[in-house]
């Protein structure tokens, strides 16, 4: 009789985490949750930059004439905080993190299709921050991160090739990971994941990768063009030289728009799992939803020039792109009312995730619906350039996309490291972050509304009540950033260790262990339909 | 050669069609890039005909043998993708020979596109119109048109210079970054014909030379658009 | 009404109440919106939170019915916001063909203001209450915006091109005018006051006619409403402590040349600065020649002599340098506009 070998419960589980500990194993790793782990710690990085210069910023305007910075220095810190929150932070941030690290795990596969190319794209990352950071560290820019011509191309005498160099190259970064997305959805689903039974996720995902290939580009051959123009002295977009700067800001905007979109069709995506979730129920609307999501994608591309209504295009061009805008907000509101159905006679759970959500679809509401106040001719006329479309965007991209980002790193948080993160203290953060932010932007409406130019570092006294409330605001908002840097680290330490599905949710990432090992599963899952709730045994899972 | 099938993908079938998706998911980011580029070309060509006419004109007037420099690298790049398609086809059959072969004079077509490129950024160098300061000095044929263009079309003699710099800046950035496509295909394509040279294809692992074989023939086609554009305005 | 949580600027254009009317259309659909949504998400997690692990919610996969109507709602409010929106926008863009044109150049970082009888301004646009007025802006650098919160309008200045802008104002009063697109380092100083008044007092003001304050104060209030301190101490010679000193400077020949600063310097200095260039700045001050009336350079000068502690209750009455400025209704001077040959937008 063989004696079977007795095998310590001790003994380590090998996860992606602890499969090799060197730094060079993480370096060159073609594992795409190290990837995304990589890629979590540098954005996090770029968000305290770019939240400094926003601090310094709103410090600034506590009164009107303040001389806390000079008005060079105010105009590099809203430059900086631009370029580093678009195009370093929320551009990548939830396609580069959690999609990097769902994407292959909810359609079950071992990796992305390109895992050396995923590596890739977050060394040109890296090293397109890195020129951005170094054209700060040389002295700054000051052109506003939409570098308007001529200012940007004869004028400005700061770093702008720098930071041109540094977009540029994090341009590329974009395009191959959408690239491997689009091809991941496509080619390597496991066996019964027909489109239809795709989660919502990454439904969004694919529509945010299709812009990702699509308008990215564009930028790249505009920048390198202003580029251009300022080391040959020629002009492009200079009508000192016979150039045409309203070509610039139409080549800007073909991009520059669909950008906004790359930056909340992922934080639309996670909302549709973290609803789900939270409220045991199947996405009311699926169908709709995945569409809406290749609608605001498409629709995306035919709506720049809302930027320009009062820039010289022609009242023909206003009237098109005022009526195409409206249009695209129309599957944005459909995602918001599914979801909400979501929550009828669902089983619902007010944790730290699920708030998140919640707040996401009450803050992107406003975001959205101002959004409407732009795209109405009459009034854009009124509001262009002013504080009102500083608080819509950030409505969208803070109380939106990082509301989202936040709310999915909670949610995946076990599934990514193995630790539950404090309940208490995300719920408190949660609140915190949701106060602090309505306090910070909310006032901005009226300012804009009453006239507030954008970029100013000094104002109309008459502005200044509304100004200290949004600064007051921003320091609470802040408190809700720092304190989950510090217990999600902490957790790392402290956290007690996750199940598998430590919050009893469909899902095939949740189908494996928390870490998950290297090559995600252990044995290629079949996919049924998603969402199972109603086969779920929650008391066994 | 390892594994002939990456660990992510479940077999080579797989493997292949997601590295075709690839390649043409990429050509669909280079049409947009181009794109931009032939857009603000297009807009400028359409404010400023006269003056870019002229420069179409100092273009197209550098020959070989009375045929213009631009209709022989049309040539050459229309033979190599004939050469790429004939390696192709001979990889999926696996006559590494024959594809060594074809890519063989495809890198040398290439490497002669890129020639006739150097010959004639030479060729405008010498006639002053490489754009920049200091370094633009268009000589006295070409002025003498430009004033002639000028007096016809009613603009000043300075505009109409700057609008012919104008055109000199799009054509040195378009045949540039499109030679820059050259040089990287011409690298991919060494890599193959190492490769090929070791025997390395088969007819079931010939798809490298197929997706590269995309890339080279998306270039050859960027080309088609770019040699009427910049060559052929009237 | 001063309240520090004002809402709305002055409704001081006619177009400015139907901007405010359809903001208000749209503010009360958004709200009308949130409050649905808010109240829905508030009902449906109260009552339908969690009770036990082993609920078995009804898994409702959804509507048609619903998803129709909460596309086609939406969409046919839309629509009106457009349409409503668009007519409000075509009227601001079609000024009336008796509308009286003012010539406005934006440069960094100030708003050169010319009008037809030849009165000038900067930083400041003098407009007469219940006539439509047709702005015609243009860059000499940069793009800049010539915005009035008031008035509900803006438009983009560029370079190289026409733009236009058009109201009429409807209210007596001083209001705000902002540069609403970023154009560099003074960007948020690039601001001025738009001084509406009775058309009596339009008339009277084109023809030079100014209230009597002591010369200094004037002066000051001219300073810094032509824009005098927005180069002066920064990118311009200081001024404080001039009046008096040896000044070094290049004259007209290119000659150094060391000259005290008294009034006829001072006076030379703002109608021609360009004959004589402090050494190590640039010529860059603009002519206030036919800006600045003669009362209004006498006050001025003494505002610069009292940055020195020297300014007296007599104004100075010396000889002037070259030909006196006349007062602007000697003759109607209608300059013309510069870049003639630049297309405009409509």
């Amino acid at each position: 009789m063989a004696s079977i070998p007795y095998i310590p419960e001790y003994q380590v589980r090998e996860t992606y985490l602890n499969a090799r500990y060197s730094i060079a194993s993480w370096l060159l790793t073609k594992d795409h949750k190290r990837i995304a782990v990589l890629y979590i710690l540098s954005i996090t990085l770029f968000f305290i930059i770019g939240g400094s210069a926003a601090v310094i910023m709103r410090l600034q305007l506590l009164t009107p004439h303040s001389s806390l910075v000079e008005a060079e220095t105010y105009n590099k810190l809203f430059t900086l905080h631009g370029i580093v929150m678009v195009f370093f932070f929320l551009v990548p941030s939830i396609p580069a993190t959690l999609g990097n690290f769902l994407v292959p795990l909810m359609i079950g596969a071992r990796d992305l299709a390109f895992p050396k190319l995923n590596l890739a794209s977050w060394y040109l990352f890296i090293l397109g921050g890195s020129l951005a950071l170094t054209a700060l560290i040389l002295g700054g820019v000051d052109t506003g991160w939409t570098f308007y011509t001529p200012y940007s191309s004869t004028f400005s005498n700061t770093n702008v090739i720098f930071a041109i160099c540094g977009v540029f190259i994090a341009g590329f970064s974009s395009i191959f990971t959408g690239l491997n997305f689009i091809v991941t959805i496509h080619k390597m689903r496991c066996p019964g994941m027909t489109w239809f039974r795709l989660p919502l996720f990454i439904w969004s995902m694919y529509a945010t990768s299709i812009i990702f290939v699509l308008a990215t580009p564009v930028l790249a051959i505009t920048l390198a063009l202003v580029a251009l123009e300022r080391i040959l002295g020629v002009g492009i977009f200079d009508p000192n030289l016979g150039g045409d700067p309203i070509l610039f800001q139409h080549l800007f905007w073909f991009y520059s728009h669909p950008a906004v979109y790359i930056m909340i069709l992922p934080g639309m995506g996670v909302i549709s799992e973290l609803i789900p979730a939270y409220s045991r129920k199947r996405p009311f609307g699926y169908a709709f939803i995945a569409m809406a999501s290749l609608a605001i994608a498409i629709l995306g591309f035919l709506v720049w020039a809302h930027h320009m209504f009062v820039a010289g295009i022609s009242i023909y061009g206003g009237l098109v792109f005022s009526i195409l805008s409206f249009l695209v907000a129309i599957p944005s509101g459909v995602k918001v009312f599914n979801w909400t159905a979501t929550l009828y006679k669902g089983s619902i759970a007010l944790d730290t995730p699920m708030l998140y959500a919640l707040g996401f679809i009450g803050l992107f509401t406003i975001g959205g619906l101002t959004g409407l106040f732009l795209a109405t001719l009459g009034i854009d006329m009124h509001v262009h350039d002013t504080y009102f479309v500083i608080a819509h965007f950030h409505y969208i991209m803070v109380g939106g996309a990082v509301m989202a980002y936040m709310g999915g790193l909670h949610f995946w948080w076990p599934k990514i490291t193995g630790k539950l993160y404090p309940e208490r203290w995300g719920r408190l953060a949660a609140v915190i972050l949701f106060i602090g932010f309505n306090l910070t932007f909310f006032p901005q409406f009226i300012l804009g509304y009453l006239g507030m130019p954008r970029r100013y570092y000094a104002y109309a006294p008459e502005f200044q009540v509304y100004n200290v409330m949004s600064t007051a605001g921003a320091t609470i908002l802040a408190l809700g950033y720092v304190l989950p840097l510090i217990y999600l680290l902490g957790s790392l330490r402290w956290g007690k260790d996750a199940g598998s599905n430590p919050f009893k949710a469909a899902g095939l990432e949740w189908q494996t262990t928390s870490p998950p090992p290297p090559d995600n599963f252990d044995q290629t899952p079949i996919a049924g339909e998603p969402y199972n709730y109603h086969e779920m045994d929650f008391a066994n899972v | 050669m390892s594994d002939l099938v990456a660990h992510q993908f479940d077999d080579l079938d797989q493997q292949t069609e997601a590295g075709t998706l690839g390649m043409w998911t990429f050509l669909a980011t280079e049409v947009l890039f181009f794109g931009g580029m032939i857009c603000g070309y297009c807009v400028y060509r359409h404010l400023y005909f006269p003056a870019w006419h002229q420069g179409s004109l100092v273009v197209d007037n550098f020959t070989f043998l009375g045929i213009s420099s631009g209709a022989w690298n049309t040539a050459v790049l229309l033979t190599s993708s004939l050469t790429v398609a004939l390696g192709v086809r001979a990889a999926k059959l696996g006559q590494n020979r024959f594809l060594s072969q074809m890519l063989v004079i495809t890198l040398l077509l290439g490497i002669a596109f890129l020639g006739i490129k150097a010959a004639e950024y030479t060729h405008e160098y010498h006639e002053g119109v490489m754009p920049g300061p200091n370094v633009f000095h268009p000589d006295m044929d070409i002025s003498a048109d430009l004033s002639r263009a000028a007096a016809s079309s009613g603009k000043s003699n300075i505009d109409l210079r700057r609008e012919f710099q104008l055109f000199w800046v799009f054509y040195f950035f378009m045949t540039g970054v499109h030679a820059l496509h050259m040089f990287i295909g011409i690298g991919l394509f060494t890599y193959l014909l190492i490769e090929a040279r070791r025997g390395c294809f088969t007819p079931k692992k010939h798809a490298p030379v197929e997706i590269m074989g995309l890339y080279w023939h998306f270039v050859d086609l960027v080309w088609i658009f770019l040699f009427p554009l910049l060559y052929l305005v009237r | 009404m001063d309240s520090p949580f004002k809402l709305f600027p002055p409704q001081a254009a006619e177009q400015s109440a139907q901007v405010d009317h359809l903001t208000l259309f749209l503010i009360a659909v958004s709200v009308s919106f949130m409050l649905v949504i808010f109240a829905a998400i508030i009902y449906f997690a109260v009552k339908y939170r969690r009770r036990s692990d082993n609920e078995r919610p009804p898994q409702i996969s959804g509507s048609i019915a619903l998803e129709i109507t909460w596309t086609i709602i939406p969409l046919l409010l839309t629509m009106v916001m457009f349409a409503w929106g668009a007519k409000v926008f075509v009227a601001a863009h079609h000024p009336p063909d008796d509308a009286m044109e003012i010539f406005v150049i934006g440069k960094q970082w100030m708003w050169k203001v010319q009008h037809l009888e030849g009165r000038r301004e900067i930083n400041m646009l003098h407009v007469p209450l219940g006539r439509p007025v047709k702005v015609i802006l243009t860059s000499q650098d940069v793009i800049h915006d010539f915005a009035i919160p008031a008035f509900r309008i803006k438009q983009d200045v560029l370079p190289g091109m026409y733009t236009t802008e058009w109201f009429v104002p409807s209210q007596l009063g001083e209001f705000h005018l902002f540069c609403d697109q970023y154009c560099g380092a003074k960007h948020a100083e690039m601001i001025g006051t738009v001084v509406v008044c009775t058309p009596a007092e339009y008339e009277r003001w084109l023809a030079g006619d100014l209230s009597a304050v002591p010369p200094a104060i004037a002066g000051k209030k001219v300073f810094t409403l032509y824009g005098c301190n927005t180069c002066h101490g920064q990118y311009a010679p200081t001024l404080a402590g001039l009046y008096g000193r040896p000044v070094d400077l290049i004259d007209e020949h290119g000659n150094h040349r060391t000259v005290i600063a008294d009034e006829s310097y001072l006076r030379e200095s703002i109608l021609y600065p360009n004959l004589k260039l402090v050494t190590g700045y640039p010529n860059r001050m603009p002519s206030y020649k036919s800006t600045l009336s003669e009362e209004q350079l006498l006050d001025v000068i003494e505002y610069i002599k009292s940055l020195s502690g020297a300014a007296q209750t007599a104004p100075y009455l010396g000889p002037p340098l070259g030909p006196a400025t006349q007062p602007s209704n000697a003759e109607p001077k209608i300059e013309n506009p510069p870049f003639a040959n630049y297309r405009t937008n409509q």
